[in-house]
């Protein structure tokens, strides 16, 4: 049974909340006492519908003020598969947040306010999921109610979108746009019978028949070494196993491998898990690897296919970054620089750009990049990263920046 | 539901879940100095051990379990507890809430809904600070509750074990950021997205022994609130309030004072996950100490709760 991550987005007041709880009411994902729990917070919020967006808006502030401050995650399932869905902030302030629940999704579930069209929020939101190389958008017009389910309302929102969905959209990645209604549930699980004139899937039906192709197994071998395994009893008196999750590609045993960032070369004796032996591993798979010869390697290192003269080791790079901090970021400063499970300290010599992800223009003239901002910068770290380009490679391609004092995560980085 | 759709919802336990928390585990044994795995001795928590066991094979769990005994815990767990410590050969610490409440540092509730839940707190925070635990690994679930959906992985707490929720660090892809100041610690939740039919499916995929009183069996309780709870010395009952014999089992593990029991048959797991898709009752339901009030897990896990 496989997982498919999905993010939702959207502005200020569009129903992201009402439409995952409607999501989880149709599939049946909501037990008896939830319900009722939500019939009388309804109640006491003095109105007579079921307040689905009460299912998800968690913290004591949100239902002080009726919105969605943090991440929270939301479960269901279907025969098919498992669903985990990132339900992120849609104020402008949280574009943070929302880049954190997003990073992981497959799917960007991006709404749009029939009445309202197209707006800076929804620009910003495209532009994330182009930054973050979603493989699918959907774009849900929701509140359809509210115009009457008039399809050229629709057509003229899908129109409007069509020269920004052009500039930010990249090779590969399937846009789709769906007509919906999610407080009336027309078109969220099933058929709208209001809008006889949309003949495509529901938007349960286009997540069901999304295909992720698992390209990742067919990207370059990359395994980080996570802990080295050394029990030292009699049985395993020499025993020496290196634990991680492989990043992206294939290994067998069998291979000949190399350490980044040594160089050194060993073939690979052994794949394991809890004592299973297994033929080969792919990307997603938490394994130990022993290798026929003995090996310098410890935690941070990175095992490739020694046939790969392409694998990377980074120390003077420029990325994109998206900026979480209240703290700006200033040119100069060092920061620890995390790519995976490998630590090293970076500095930043220069912020090469700003962009303008809604007008989708950038400046070149930038001494700092503020919290929820996006730019460019060129870095320099003290040990080499054995990173990929992002846009080639997203899950060995990204980093995280730590402060040094404060400890915080304080920026998302992505290698160009 | 009727019983062919519950079938169909039934489905299988999602590998890559196991994968992503073996990642975490092996995470906090690599980031911290001193990690402990918090053990209650429920099924989630038996759950993370056998992660544990799995992300350091052929070697040992390189970190403690950790018990937090309230005393009134089912004897039944506590028996399973002991014996799991020796199968994996992990190391156990045991602490007592009543330890507490002698050194005056806690107060027993009292009234008909008196429990020890609350007071366990006392005991964890003096236990992280007795053996400087950085971080402290615990089964929590995002679909358990709201306040929980929004917590990360790696949770950071305060001197006073507090939990912020404005001042949770944004978690990338699957980088963990563990750096804590001293006297802070972690508190980290590898199990986060997993269902409760998840770990279901999970004990029941990987054949793990679970404590006897996840099955049915006979047991004295009492009707109380339209649940059925456990009679046992510790349960303040009043005078109407007369034990019966039930066949029932437990759809969670927490204190014999706080945790509802089902009526069930169940005696095979496959016959259990069947009952819980089509039970009524979402599981955090059957535990009393959530109805205090609607933000009750919030507040809780502001003042060092897990």
């Amino acid at each position: 049974m496989d997982i498919l991550r999905i993010a939702t987005a959207g502005s200020v007041d569009d129903g992201k909340s009402t439409l995952i709880g409607r999501l989880l009411y149709e599939t049946n994902s909501i037990t008896k006492d939830k319900i009722e729990a939500l019939e009388s917070a309804s109640k006491r919020k003095g109105l007579d519908f079921l307040d689905l967006s009460l299912l998800t808006d968690g913290l004591i502030a949100e239902r002080e003020q009726g919105i969605t401050i943090d991440v929270a995650h939301i479960y269901f399932s279907t025969p098919t598969r498992k669903y985990i869905i990132a339900d992120t902030p849609g104020h402008v302030e949280y574009t943070r947040n929302m880049v954190t629940g997003a990073s992981n999704a497959k799917v960007s579930l991006i709404l749009v306010d029939a009445r309202q069209g197209v707006v800076e929020q929804t620009a910003r939101h495209l532009s994330i999921a182009a930054l973050l190389r979603i493989p699918k958008v959907i774009v849900c017009v929701n509140k359809m109610d509210l115009v009457q389910y008039d399809e050229a309302k629709f057509e003229a929102i899908k129109d409007s979108l069509g020269s920004l969905v052009a500039q930010t959209t990249f090779e590969g990645q399937e846009i789709s746009f769906l007509p919906i209604s999610s407080l009336f549930g027309q078109n969220i699980t099933q058929a709208a019978d209001k809008m006889p004139w949309y003949q495509g899937n529901t938007l349960l039906g286009e997540l069901e028949a999304f295909e992720y192709a698992e390209s990742l197994a067919h990207a370059p071998a990359r395994f980080p070494v996570q802990w080295v395994i050394r029990p030292k009893t009699e049985e395993y008196h020499d025993y020496r196993g290196y634990a991680g999750k492989i990043s992206s590609g294939t290994f067998q045993v069998g291979d000949v491998i190399k350490a980044l960032p040594t160089g050194q070369e060993s073939t690979i004796s052994s794949i394991e898990k809890f004592g299973e032996q297994l033929e080969r591993a792919v990307a997603g798979d938490s394994v130990v690897i022993t290798l026929t010869t003995d090996v310098d390697i410890s935690r941070g290192n990175s095992l490739v296919l020694a046939s790969d003269t392409q694998a990377p080791q980074l120390k003077d790079f420029t990325a994109q970054i998206c900026w979480l901090d209240h703290q700006a970021l200033s040119p100069g400063k060092t920061y620890l620089l995390q790519h995976g499970v490998n630590l090293t300290k970076a500095k930043i010599s220069q912020i090469t750009e700003r962009l303008d992800v809604v007008a989708q223009t950038s400046s070149q003239d930038v001494d700092s990049l503020k919290l929820n901002e996006i730019g460019g910068i060129q870095l320099r770290t003290a040990q080499p990263i054995m990173a990929d380009v992002y846009a080639e490679n997203p899950s060995n391609g990204a980093f995280i920046l730590v402060d040094e004092f404060s400890n915080s995560t304080v920026g998302v980085g992505f290698v160009k | 539901m009727t019983n062919s759709t519950i079938k169909d919802k039934i489905g299988q336990f999602p590998r890559k879940l196991e994968d992503e928390s073996i990642y975490i585990m092996r995470e906090v044994a690599a980031q911290f100095e001193r990690p402990a795995l918090l053990f209650s001795g429920g099924k989630d928590s038996i759950t993370l051990v056998r992660l544990a066991q799995k992300a350091f094979f052929p070697g040992k769990i390189p970190f403690p379990l950790v018990h937090i005994d309230t005393g009134h815990n089912f004897p039944e767990t506590i028996e399973f507890r002991d014996w799991l410590a020796k199968e994996t050969g992990a190391e156990l610490i045991v602490r007592y809430v009543q330890d507490s409440i002698d050194q005056g540092k806690a107060k027993e509730e009292t009234g008909k809904y008196a429990s020890r839940n609350v007071l366990q707190t006392v005991t964890l925070l003096d236990t992280i600070e007795e053996f400087k635990f950085d971080a402290c690994i615990g089964g929590a679930r995002r679909d358990e509750e709201k306040a929980r959906a929004k917590e990360r992985i790696f949770s950071v707490r305060d001197d006073f074990g507090q939990w912020d929720a404005k001042r949770q660090r944004p978690e990338l892809f699957d980088m963990l950021n563990g750096r804590i100041a001293v006297g802070e610690n972690v508190r980290v939740f590898p199990i986060s997205n997993w269902t409760e039919l998840d770990v279901w499916n999970y004990i029941k995929e990987e054949k793990m022994e679970i404590p006897s009183i996840y099955f049915s069996h006979q047991r004295q309780v009492i009707e109380r609130d339209g649940m059925l709870w456990a009679d046992s010395a510790y349960l303040n009952k009043e005078a109407d309030e007369i034990p019966f014999e039930a066949t029932v089992r437990f759809r969670t593990v927490g204190d014999m004072t706080c945790t509802a029991a089902v009526e069930s048959d169940a005696v095979e797991i496959d016959i259990i996950i069947e009952e819980i898709l089509s039970a009524e009752i979402s599981e955090r339901g059957a535990r009393i100490d959530d109805k205090r009030s609607e933000a009750a897990m919030e507040k809780r896990k502001q003042q060092g709760y897990f």
